[in-house]
């Protein structure tokens, strides 16, 4: 297709495929690649800077009509009829709606039902496709590549970039394979994969790669699996993480709202069907996973890369060898309170968050749901469930979870980022202890002081359920498996 | 932008890695609409404590930072790069950075340097034996100096002529208008757009 001809028959991956075809010009002498972006998706707090600079210079954005703009990290998830209250907050909402209309860019806002997380936003609406590139001013954009779409993040001068020119000068990365063969064992879910290759690979481990997901585990993911996948390849210090299209891709976008349709639906499905990585193409590094030995995931530091089984306990700095890794380990137990050698189930923990673009989207709510349906909540724990967005929302409504997620004790609330990172007033007290669904547990990101242990919506239930970091493993050995 | 070439002046050790950006810059101070006035925000968390390293006296007024490895971690927040700037930083020295902020950093005037890991100990041991001496970062030798000192440090040759030219990207790519142009007649129909907005199917997923 189009100016992937030019390449040559060499066997290439699905992150060259993608970037191939996305070249408007070839950068000569150590200068970037010129890059094309199908897809530019924007939110309230990288952006207003980037309008602004527009503005300054008079230039317009390029094609709103590849432009998406949506509320998500500073909109409350309670009384979201009334005005905000936090006046910054609410400046910088009205700031992207002021900016949205007068650039012409599709906005949708707080009370709207395609309202949302940005990477719930676009794949909802069919937007997010195969061989598509993606950007947005937002590091988790690597969701997106859970369709085999070029996906990442960048920072406010790039989203400036993208609006004037719809392109950006980019090198070409490396490419790394995750290789995640075997079946995972009922209780371990997508979310516990990613945490692994974390833990394997390190916080620096995917610098410089693109990360392609494969294997036979990947395969049996659905695309909300998959999409919690993509999402925490930053964590892994990547630019982005894909997984190449399939079935299970092509079923999951058929009718939604932007997908192709007839005689389009047919072409586009045959394109998709050429993305696969080549047989025999070759990747700049390659990890192994063995799915069948996966447990229960959790971290029990502050960065992403520090997590254990849920079985083990919580690691003795003095036996890690690395000297920053010590350091680094010794400040974190300090900052989460944690003595080594605890058994990571004996922590018990003040709240749970059920939610952020990691884990809310409708299938996420329903494994939550599944575990606490008829239970009622360990006494003094408090529990949020956050949908992605509004129109997850509504289907959790239709489905009747919001039912089971009340009779739990739980607060039900509406669409957005919330306690994933606290800009809003979903924030943790100091010194209080969250196990989260979300993809950071940096010190503070959940509130001044407060301690997060990344863990599945499985573990995040069990947990609300006993107090203390438990997996759906601990329930049914206490015979209240159903 | 202005152009880059040499940097003169004091320089604060950082002794910590894994520096992530919401370390850098919380995500409270990321409401604001405006691009400068995040000076205050800096390393906010950490700026409490009377000990930490930017509020000692000797490092008053430092243009260059030395941190540990994988500096700019996490958030694609530019905010962390504002903040340092507002601070006084025109430098910042790591043996690794994260992706995005190294990207945000050329363009923004702040110089990521890199530097082998031995290197930036050797760094900080001469600042430490006598600090608020006067280091000095060259953008052209690509070198950092301190003392009898001198390290060599990597940065791409792209960002590096960008900030020794002070070049604004956008300018940059809109001398090739056309080739953007002609790439978008090619570009297949069926491709997503967002507009005009599409209702979604009632018999789709609601
Ligand atoms: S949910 Fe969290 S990680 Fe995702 S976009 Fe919002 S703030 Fe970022």
């Amino acid at each position: 297709m189009n100016n992937s001809s030019i390449a040559s028959a060499r066997p290439r991956t699905l992150a060259e495929k993608v970037w191939d075809a996305h070249l408007v010009k070839k950068g000569e002498d150590g200068t970037p690649d010129l890059i094309y972006i199908d897809l530019h998706l924007v939110h309230e707090v990288t952006s207003p800077q980037a309008f602004d600079g527009l503005r300054m210079a008079g230039r317009p954005v390029r094609r709103p009509d590849l432009t998406i703009a949506t509320e998500d990290h500073n909109t409350p998830t309670l009384a979201i009829d009334k005005p905000i209250a936090d006046l910054t907050s609410r400046t910088q909402i009205e700031t992207l709606r002021r900016n949205a209309a007068e650039f012409g860019i599709r906005l949708h806002s707080l009370g709207d039902k395609e309202q949302g997380i940005v990477h719930v936003v676009g794949p909802q609406l069919g937007l997010t496709q195969p061989g598509i590139t993606v950007v947005c001013g937002d590091s988790h954009t690597s969701t997106h590549g859970a369709f085999g779409a070029m996906a990442f993040g960048i920072g406010t001068s790039e989203v400036e970039h993208v609006m004037a020119t719809q392109t950006l000068p980019l090198k070409a990365f490396k490419t790394m394979a995750i290789n995640v063969e075997g079946t995972l064992r009922p209780g371990v879910t997508a979310k516990d994969i990613i945490l692994a290759v974390i833990a394997k690979i390190g916080t620096g481990g995917g610098q410089g790669y693109v990360l392609e997901y494969r294997g036979s585990a990947i395969r049996a993911l659905s695309m909300d699996g998959r999409m919690t996948i993509c999402n925490m390849s930053i964590e892994a210090g990547a630019r982005a993480g894909m997984v190449a299209p399939d079935q299970t891709t092509f079923d999951y976008l058929e009718g939604r709202a932007h997908a192709p349709e007839g005689d389009d639906w047919t072409t586009a499905v045959e394109y998709w069907r050429t993305l696969a990585t080549d047989e025999g193409a070759e990747f700049d590094a390659e990890v192994f996973i063995d799915a069948d030995a996966l447990e229960p995931f959790v971290t029990w530091g502050t960065n992403p890369g520090q997590g254990v089984s849920l079985s083990e306990n919580v690691p003795d700095p003095a036996a890690i060898e690395d000297q920053h890794e010590r350091a680094a380990a010794e400040r974190a137990l300090e900052y989460m309170d944690l003595e080594a050698g605890t058994p990571l189930k004996d922590i018990r923990v003040d709240a749970v968050f059920m939610g952020s673009c990691t884990n809310s989207r409708i299938e996420d709510l329903r494994a939550f749901a599944s575990i606490i349906e008829g239970r009622q909540k360990a006494e003094g724990v408090r529990v949020m469930v956050v949908p992605g967005s509004a129109r997850v929302r509504l289907e959790a409504e239709a489905e009747g979870l919001d039912k089971v997620f009340e009779a739990f004790g739980a607060e039900w609330r509406f669409a957005g980022c919330s306690m994933c990172l606290g800009m809003n007033p979903d924030q943790l007290a100091p010194g209080e202890r969250c196990a989260s669904t979300s993809n950071r547990n940096f010190e503070g990101r959940q509130g001044k002081g407060g301690r997060t242990h990344l863990v599945s919506p499985l573990v995040a239930a069990a947990t609300a359920i006993r107090g203390t970091l438990s997996s759906p493993w601990d329930l049914q050995t206490e015979g209240e498996a159903r | 932008m202005e152009k880059f070439t040499t940097v003169t002046g004091i320089a604060a050790p950082l002794r910590r890695s894994n520096v992530d950006t919401d370390q850098i810059i919380p995500a409270v101070f990321l409401k604001r609409v405006t691009k400068t006035g995040f000076d205050d925000a800096l390393f906010y968390a950490w700026r409490q404590d009377p000990e930490f390293i930017l509020n000692q006296e000797a490092y008053q007024g430092a243009r260059v930072l030395i941190a540990g490895p994988d500096f700019g971690t996490g958030s694609s927040r530019e905010h962390a790069v504002w903040a340092l700037r507002d601070f006084g930083f025109d430098v910042v020295i790591s043996s690794r950075f994260g992706d995005i902020f190294r990207g945000n950093s050329g363009k923004q005037g702040l110089l990521a340097a890199q530097v082998a890991y031995e290197d930036v100990e050797r760094l900080w041991e001469v600042i430490e034996a006598e600090p608020g001496i006067a280091v000095t970062v060259d953008l052209v030798a690509r070198t950092v100096s301190v003392g009898t000192l001198t390290v060599s440090f990597d940065i791409d040759d792209y960002t590096r002529w960008r900030l020794l030219e002070g070049l604004d990207d956008i300018g940059l790519t809109l001398r090739d208008e056309a080739a953007i142009a002609e790439f978008e007649t090619h570009r297949e129909a069926w491709r997503p757009k967002t507009l005009p907005i599409r209702e979604p199917a009632e018999s789709g997923t609601l």
